[in-house]
């Protein structure tokens, strides 16, 4: 006799979803593998049609993202000394020398300080917030929160030309700190929501129990509270900081020398010595690369269910 | 250990008053039970004194000292959640030894006393084992655990029974209260259950709307209750109340209802008006010669005894009878009233008039 069972799904309703989900995979993938892909390739493979799946790796494109090279004539090559690595070797294939690095470390650098900053700012004011409007009696909470949600009620570049005169004013175009705050500004009403959600559901009683066992309030929070919300604060800090690292209107407009971030760079990557399209492709391989490495550290916090059972409602 | 006495302690959330002017004192070793229906005040109450709530106005006296402005962590006592409230994130040996490791105490003491404590509850063999694993009762052990090992002045207990299966509940009741007899720790004890109240409690709080009914040991609240809500409150079937309208005298010890003279404790105080005659199931017994008559509607069999409900003048009451004692649902019987047993109430108020039986239980505190 067969057996049935309302809550397990058919094998049938198993190999459907599994292919949407792999149909899925393929259309979200298929543009990160052409860029990875794209990297690679020589710039001759990179625009070759019909579009090159088998090739010959090579490295150039990352050679042209770190470098700033110079043309020179056949007879000058040939009166240079050897070349004394690897990739100084590639750029001479071209009939080129390096003239220096190129400003792709220093803008990567400033995505880091800018995103990672951001982000940590977010996460902390947020937390502290959403703590204050989960546990305590706060003066017109309902419209303070509203007005926190409010501010994204808007595409954030609605009000890009305010900001930008009030950066100017401020003495914060172009830098770290102004950065920081702008993203932190956008970002903080999700942390506060996003947050507050999570530590409405950690029942009070720990903390209770907390102040009872002889700790302040804030050693209640410290050590009871956040242990708990840590799942919350991790998916947070993704969120905050797949919004910072990515964000290219605001940088365009705001940055453009000290403190521009890697999106509005990479595309100023073509316009150096023709189309390099195998560059453009690395510099975004290498931007997706700490992102990636943040949520991989993270993945396990956003597993739910580490207070599963503690609790017996 | 300490006695705990509150004053006039009040306690408003907004426009509503969850606690009203309550004063009541628990004798230092005392198992002292707040009881009541839910939103009665009764955990308001509880965590004020605990210092979870601050109260709007009254005192808060442990081991003599007014403690109610005091944040929880400075009143010295420990708090048993209903929900256990163990730290999901630490195991049990982590969770025992949190409130020892928060005072600054030695490694090596902290862990003699976790030793000690966990054999006392009997839970060494799971003490590094993470809490989310554990079963209901355990769970309630390691909150206990967490409890007394650090010696406090009282302990509070919110319902600590009332996530455990009903099984498990009455073996747990019997530990806890050996757990106190031996450690003769003072514990405030919240709950609805009144069963549970009586089988544990040394004295009883009965509180209702904020406002406490009557404050005794749990004979006196059952024999002698304050008010037509305790009556009603205590004992399952609840106290019979028959209700009518006539006039007593001072120092008379019979009321007449319904034209039938019935024996009361000798009164002490005269009154006219509205009155209910409440009587408990057991005091009735079913006889030929009562003159007081009812029809059996139906009879539930408990064992020892059964439930036999009855339709009288004066409307429905239940009487416990042995349950040998044959009884056919039609019948019609004659009742007769252990008039030694009896409370008056007056029917407006609920208050019950003062007699002889309830001499000196009635004024609170």
């Amino acid at each position: 006799m067969s057996s049935y069972s309302i809550t397990e799904p058919s094998s049938r309703q198993k190999w459907a979803a599994g292919t949407l989900v792999i149909v899925y995979a393929v259309i979200t993938l298929l543009p990160l593998v052409w860029i990875l892909t794209t990297g690679f390739k020589s710039p001759v493979d990179a625009i070759a049609y019909p579009p090159k799946v088998l090739f010959e790796p090579s490295l150039e494109g990352y050679v042209n993202l770190f470098t700033t090279r110079t043309r020179v004539t056949p007879e000058q090559l040939e009166s240079l000394p050897p070349p004394a690595s690897w990739y100084e070797q590639i750029v001479r294939n071209r009939d080129m020398v390096i003239a220096g690095p190129s400003r792709y470390g220093e803008r990567f650098l400033n995505s880091v300080i800018i995103g990672f900053g951001s982000t940590f700012l977010s996460v902390f004011l947020g937390t502290l917030a959403a703590y204050a409007f989960s546990r305590f009696k706060v003066p017109m909470k309902d419209d303070l929160l509203f007005f926190i949600l409010s501010t994204r009620m808007m595409p954030p570049i609605a009000v890009a030309i305010p900001i930008f005169l009030m950066f100017r004013t401020l003495g914060l175009s172009d830098t770290h700190l102004g950065m920081i705050l702008l993203y932190t500004a956008v970002n903080i009403s999700l942390a506060v929501w996003l947050l507050k959600g999570f530590i409405d559901e950690i029942p009070r009683e720990y903390e209770e129990a907390a102040l009872i066992d002889g700790y302040t309030r804030f050693q209640a929070f410290y050590k009871v509270v956040l242990p708990q919300a840590a799942t919350g604060i991790a998916s947070t800090a993704i969120f905050c900081l797949i919004f910072s690292w990515n964000e290219y209107a605001f940088a365009v407009l705001l940055t453009s020398g000290t403190a521009q971030t890697a999106p509005p760079f990479i595309p100023t990557i073509i316009g150096v010595g023709g189309q390099d399209w195998p560059a453009v492709a690395a510099g975004a391989t290498l931007f997706l690369v700490p992102v990636m490495v943040f949520t991989i550290l993270l993945r396990k916090h956003l597993l739910r269910g580490i207070t599963f059972g503690a609790v017996r409602k | 250990m300490a006695e705990i006495v509150i004053r006039n302690l009040r306690k408003e959330f907004g426009d509503f008053t969850a606690v009203q002017s309550s004063s009541f004192k628990i004798e230092d070793g005392e198992f002292f039970m707040l009881l009541g229906p839910s939103g009665c005040g009764k955990t308001t109450t509880l965590r004020m004194i605990a210092g979870l709530e601050l109260p709007t106005s009254g005192e808060i006296y442990i081991d003599g000292e007014e403690v109610g402005q005091r944040p929880a962590s400075k009143r010295d006592i420990a708090f048993v959640f209903q929900m256990f409230a163990l730290y999901p994130h630490l195991n049990v040996r982590r969770n025992i030894s949190y409130p020892l490791v928060s005072q600054g105490m030695p490694k090596q003491q902290v862990a003699e006393k976790v030793d000690e404590v966990s054999r006392i509850l009997g839970i060494g063999d799971i003490l590094d084992r993470p809490v989310s694993g554990l079963s209901g009762g355990d769970r309630q052990r390691v909150a206990l655990g967490r409890a007394i090992v650090r010696d406090p002045k009282a302990f509070m207990m919110d319902e600590p029974l009332g996530a455990l299966d009903a099984e498990f509940r009455e073996h747990m009741a019997e530990e806890l209260r050996a757990l106190h007899d031996r450690m003769s720790a003072t514990t405030v004890y919240v709950t609805h259950d009144q069963l549970e109240a009586m089988q544990m409690g040394d004295k009883i709080v009965v509180m209702n709307h904020g406002v406490i009914e009557q404050f005794g040991t749990p004979r006196d609240i059952y024999d002698k209750p304050a008010t037509m809500f305790v009556a009603d409150f205590i004992g399952s079937p609840s106290m019979n109340f028959l209700r009518f309208h006539g006039q007593v005298h001072a120092g008379s010890g019979t009321v007449v209802m319904h034209h039938q003279e019935l024996e009361v404790p000798r009164l002490q105080e005269p009154f006219e008006g509205d009155l209910v005659y409440g009587i408990r199931p057991e005091h009735i017994s079913l006889s030929d010669s009562g003159t007081y008559r009812g029809e059996v509607i139906a009879s539930e069999y408990l064992g020892t005894t059964q439930i036999v409900t009855l339709k009288t003048g004066s409307g429905e009451l239940k009487a416990r009878i042995p349950s040998d004692q044959p009884v056919r649902a039609g019948e019609h019987v004659g009742l007769e009233f252990d008039g030694a047993t009896v409370t008056l109430f007056d029917n407006q108020t609920g208050r019950a008039l003062r007699s002889e039986l309830n001499e000196g239980v009635l004024s609170h505190v």
